[in-house]
């Protein structure tokens, strides 16, 4: 018995510190030493994923441009009602120039023009049109405005442009999430857009669908081959390994650029049907630019995630068991079925995981055989991103798609429980 | 060795082979007859055959050569599911997806039984080997001493004639495995089931079984119940494989009936039976058993052969004293002796002569 065990106190170390003093001091150097270890990685990953995305998904509800160009502007609106049918009153169209002489200054005018254009098309060029004119106006002296400003470009005789411009006023909106899901802010409230532009829900109604096809059909054709792997002897089964990874080692522009000599209407795989005489000539299978071609495509690019996750599983899977099942009377279907399909679901599990969620998010393969039809979601944001330039849209978008997969990777876990997912 | 009359035979190999890539042959001419409600170890090394022997019966495996016969009618194009073999994994193989109940269950619904007859023979099962309060565990919960008992109720829990098992107490602690080998054989005799049992370790075969077949080089060296195995092994793998054995080697001067003198390499004589020896100026390799040697001249016949050995080593073991001695060139030659109340001592260093009887020293192959 030691001393510290026989008093009240607490119990201390052989120094005469309190043991849990002590232990506290020999684990702080263990933690620091592990924090030191990932420090430089956690830095990289805060400074190069988590700050850039936390500030892209900023923009999708960050609209303070209206309010920092136009300030007089959207204080004067505020008095103004925009379900009345009329003009707004002088004072707003004097607090307007007073604004656009300062924007014209710092040629912020144009940026505002095509940041309300996404709301209403025709309003980048009126900014564009009007600045030069408005900007050579002295607020002081050439008074009053609305007659002369209505002149300059008779859209700012229109109460809809107004409407547009205190819809849009406050600095944070949820009109790039509405427009996300094909609605629209309006001085009404969120409404729909018209029909010929609802296109977004589609969009992610596809992705999510063509998403789950390709990794249903990569299910099917990967736990066959995962099987083989894992059952092989080791030699036999490594070779095989070095032909499912070697799609990896291959570029993904040349894998896909392959698909498309391969699919195209007068690509290897319909002159060869043709040649066999199994498709007619002018009957040419349509397999590219479409959603079977992304499918295709895509499901062969992503075959290897579902491979690995599924054979590293099955490997676990002592052949003892199949046989001791076999053993007690079982048919090799019954042995399949009962005994071993059960415990290569965490395979599946994890596969389907890891197939779904890089599917969702594609980008390159739709891009290139997807054609119109058979594009995703991400196409749509890209296009947002470097051709229209509307990035809030392309971030409410983006922060949507990640919505999605948080939520589906929430259902899984419930149905299927996340401890059941191995990847080895 | 006893012979069994092969047309009451339950389990027969005849003139088996086996061989995985057609240069080597794994299992070379295996024949063997067991009766039924025999209790039957293979014993070998690894490597020796006897797993795969093992696994031909079981059907997870085909003979390349030969027939192996169940109850008189040929298995070897018999699928292992039709066979009706019970069988017991190294690993217990339950299958961790499943409760205890369910696993013992599975033999029994692939039967096809109805529900009520599966529940009462699970609970029979589990309560044969005192595990009937676990049916709703999984096998992750229990121990390594549980998942044992419980892979034995499962592979008894559907009746079997035949149950084979493959070294099932590999895994466990020295206590448990004993108190299992005990199990096992009293399960095995009450309940009158024919049994395989593979292991490599010597102890339990010779505890355990009726009969041991010691395996090596895919034959069968030996097969013969456990204390003519250790008593009167027939070559001098089984002796050098079986308990504690010295070895001396030398060539057979003589031979006279059953006894025959060899002279050791070192010139020295000793008196020795010739098991597999048969002319005089073979080579030979004797063996004598560590308690068979005798220091004490007293107890020697006054014409016996014998040798001088030099004390190496005196290790206390409780209740032996082991000796090392220096022997006709061996230094490894081992002596055991009982610590009884007039148990001599000897000293490292010590020079004594040493002796046996002549029927405990066996001249054998060399």
């Amino acid at each position: 018995m030691t001393d510290a065990s026989q008093n009240a106190g607490p119990m201390l170390a052989a120094d005469g510190t309190p043991l849990k003093q002590s232990l506290a001091r020999s684990l702080r150097r263990q933690k620091l030493r592990a924090l030191l270890l990932v420090a430089p990685l956690l830095l990289f990953v805060l400074f190069s994923f988590i700050v850039p995305i936390a500030s892209m998904l900023f923009r999708s509800v960050e609209n303070s441009i209206v309010q920092e160009t136009l300030p007089l502007t959207v204080e004067a609106l505020q008095s103004w009602d925009e379900n009345s049918g009329e003009l707004p009153d002088e004072a707003v169209y004097d607090a307007f120039v007073r604004d656009m002489v300062v924007a014209v200054d710092n040629k912020t005018h144009t940026r505002l023009g095509s940041r309300l254009n996404y709301e209403e098309t025709g309003m980048s060029s009126m900014f564009r049109r009007s600045g030069r004119k408005m900007g050579k106006l002295d607020p002081e002296t050439d008074g009053p405005f609305k007659a002369q400003v209505i002149e300059i470009h008779e859209g700012w005789g229109d109460p809809k442009t107004w409407a547009v411009i205190k819809t849009h006023s406050p600095a944070v909106t949820n009109g790039y999430f509405l427009n996300a899901v094909d609605m629209r802010r309006t001085p009404e409230g969120a409404q729909s857009q018209p029909e010929d532009k609802q296109i977004l829900i589609k969009l992610f109604g596809r992705t999510l669908f063509m998403s789950l096809v390709i990794t249903a059909s990569c299910i099917l054709l990967a736990y066959p081959v995962s099987y083989l792997l894992a059952t092989l002897p080791m030699r036999v089964s490594n070779m095989l390994m070095i032909l499912v990874l070697l799609p990896f080692w291959t570029s993904l522009l040349v894998r896909t650029s392959a698909w498309k000599v391969m699919l195209q209407q007068q690509g290897v795989i319909n002159e060869t049907l043709v040649w066999l005489g199994l498709v007619a000539d002018d009957a040419r299978l349509v397999i590219i630019n479409n959603q079977i071609g992304t499918i295709i495509a895509m499901t062969h690019i992503l075959l290897p995630f579902m491979i690995l996750p599924m054979y590293s599983v099955m490997q676990t899977i002592p052949p003892s068991y199949t046989r001791a099942a076999k053993s007690m009377g079982a048919t090799n279907w019954t042995t399949f079925w009962r005994i071993y399909f059960p415990q290569s679901i965490p395979g599946i599990g994890a596969g389907s995981i890891l197939v779904f969620i890089l599917a969702i998010g594609y980008y390159i393969t739709p891009e290139i055989v997807g054609g119109t039809k058979g594009v995703f979601i991400s196409n749509r944001i890209a296009y947002h991103i470097s051709s229209s330039l509307n990035w809030g849209l392309a971030a409410a978008l983006g922060t949507i798609l990640l919505g999605v997969v948080l939520l589906l990777y929430w259902v899984y876990d419930k149905i299927v429980g996340i401890d059941n997912v191995k990847l080895g | 060795m006893t012979d069994i009359d092969t047309d009451a035979a339950f389990v027969e190999f005849q003139r088996v082979q086996k061989s995985y890539d057609g240069e080597n042959l794994v299992v070379k001419d295996l024949n063997l007859a067991m009766p039924k409600g025999e209790f039957l170890t293979m014993l070998g090394p690894s490597g020796s055959g006897k797993t795969t022997c093992l696994m031909m019966l079981a059907g997870f495996e085909t003979a390349t050569h030969g027939e192996i016969l169940l109850d008189g009618k040929p298995i070897n194009n018999i699928p292992p599911h039709k066979r009706g073999i019970g069988m017991v994994f190294q690993n217990y193989a339950l299958f961790p997806h499943m409760t205890v109940a369910e696993n013992l269950s599975f033999p029994l619904e692939v039967r096809k039984l109805d529900k009520s007859t599966r529940e009462e023979k699970v609970k029979r099962a589990l309560d044969m080997v005192q595990m009937g309060a676990f049916g709703n565990r999984r096998p992750a919960q229990l121990s390594g001493g549980q998942q044992q008992r419980i892979a034995l109720a499962r592979a008894l829990v559907f009746e079997p004639e035949l149950v084979l098992m493959d070294e099932p107490l590999g895994a466990l602690d020295k206590q448990l495995r004993e108190h299992m080998q005990f199990e096992i054989t009293r399960l095995a005799h009450e309940l009158g089931i024919t049994t395989v049992y593979v292991t490599h370790d010597q102890t339990e075969a010779l505890t355990m079984s009726d009969r041991v077949a010691v395996f090596d080089d895919g034959r069968i060296q030996q097969l013969a119940p456990p204390d003519q195995l250790y008593e009167e092994p027939e070559n001098s793998f089984v002796a050098q494989f079986i308990g504690e054995n010295n070895t001396l080697e030398g060539v057979v001067k003589s031979i006279d009936g059953d006894t025959c003198v060899v002279q050791l390499d070192d010139g020295s004589e000793i008196d020795a039976v010739p098991i597999n020896v048969h002319n005089a100026g073979e080579r030979t390799k004797v063996s004598i058993r560590p308690e068979r040697v005798e220091f004490n001249k007293d107890r020697l016949h006054a014409d016996a052969h014998t040798l001088k050995a030099t004390v190496k080593e005196f290790i206390y073991m409780g209740d032996v004293f082991r000796f090392r001695m220096s022997v006709a060139g061996n230094d490894e030659f081992i002596v055991k002796t009982r610590n009884a109340p007039d148990a001599i001592r000897l000293q490292p260093g010590q020079e004594i002569e040493i002796g046996w009887l002549a029927q405990d020293c066996r001249a054998l192959d060399a």
